[in-house]
């Protein structure tokens, strides 16, 4: 009985995430709407099983969503202090740096969301991976102390990122 | 009610409006290629953010329902925003990047956009 389930919900969070967007997408939810959107929930998780052969289990829901306050108030931060260097300090006085940040992360996708973060967040900017995927280099904007901005970058988001995708 | 909620309104709006200002501002400020990117991937996305949040308080006020489409326009932007500003980036690092300019890539020696076999020049490719 399960193994019948799981051959027909193969991404049951994909589904839940797809009728909660359907919904949004209507904009005026109904009883109509709820089933067309768990069809489409139903239907494109199994015809796109293919293209996620190994994808990730995340399973401490808890701290992703801890995971997603910090980022969100640090994207609030991030436009803040970016406004203040843009407005009030000399170009003279910025000091524009590139970081290399080792990686202990191996899932693609945990690279991908740390690199996305790394770009929302404070002065700081992605700009490619290393050729294994070992490292990230990242461009600041303002970066006095390059050691003390990939320390912070190892301990606020990679260390979190861990615990949520290992 | 109505006027607090109107305040609302107003108040995303001007904020909205001074990020959105300060990422264009950014634009012609900063003097190098990879600063310049900066501007636009962060202050940007509180201006856009204001402005949905206005959007839907304003839905709020007049429609007398919330709108959602502004939480998913923020969620796509959150998502594209990043990988828009990786693939400049990584344009820039093909055309004015060298091996040795940039810092040491680690265990793997060198950075994946350099990673790659010494194709045919533009000179040869135009030819065929």
């Amino acid at each position: 009985m399960t193994r019948i389930a799981k051959r027909l919900l193969p991404h049951p969070h994909l589904t839940i995430l797809l009728v909660i967007v359907w919904q949004f997408l209507v904009n005026r939810p109904t009883p109509n709407s709820l089933l067309f959107g768990l069809f489409l929930g139903l239907v494109i998780p199994f015809i796109t099983q293919p293209f996620w052969p190994n994808r990730p289990k995340l399973r401490n829901w808890p701290k992703v969503a801890a995971y997603v306050l910090v980022v969100l108030w640090d994207i609030v931060i991030a436009n803040i202090i970016v406004a203040r260097i843009i407005l009030f300090k000399r170009n003279a006085d910025r000091h524009p740096a590139w970081i290399t940040v080792p990686l202990e992360l191996k899932q693609p996708e945990a690279i991908t969301v740390l690199a996305g973060t790394i770009t929302m967040t404070p002065g700081t900017l992605s700009a490619d991976v290393s050729a294994e995927g070992h490292s990230l280099l990242i461009h600041c904007l303002d970066a006095p102390d390059t050691d003390a901005v990939r320390d912070e970058i190892k301990s606020r988001y990679e260390s979190r990122l861990k615990e949520i995708f290992e | 009610m109505e006027t607090l909620l109107e305040l609302l309104v107003v108040i995303f709006l001007v904020t909205a409006g001074i990020f959105g200002f300060v990422g264009s501002f950014g634009l012609l400020k900063l003097n190098d290629r990879m600063s310049r990117l900066h501007a636009p991937t962060k202050a940007t996305t509180l201006g856009v953010g204001g402005v949905l949040l206005a959007s839907m308080a304003h839905s709020v006020l007049t429609e007398g329902h919330l709108s959602l489409h502004e939480l998913l326009i923020t969620l796509f932007l959150f998502l594209t925003a990043p990988i828009t500003a990786h693939f400049i980036a990584k344009v820039n690092i093909h055309q004015f990047e060298t091996r040795d300019s940039l810092p040491d890539a680690g265990e793997d020696e060198i950075w994946a956009t350099h990673d790659i076999e010494e194709g045919p020049t533009d000179a040869e490719t135009s030819k065929n």
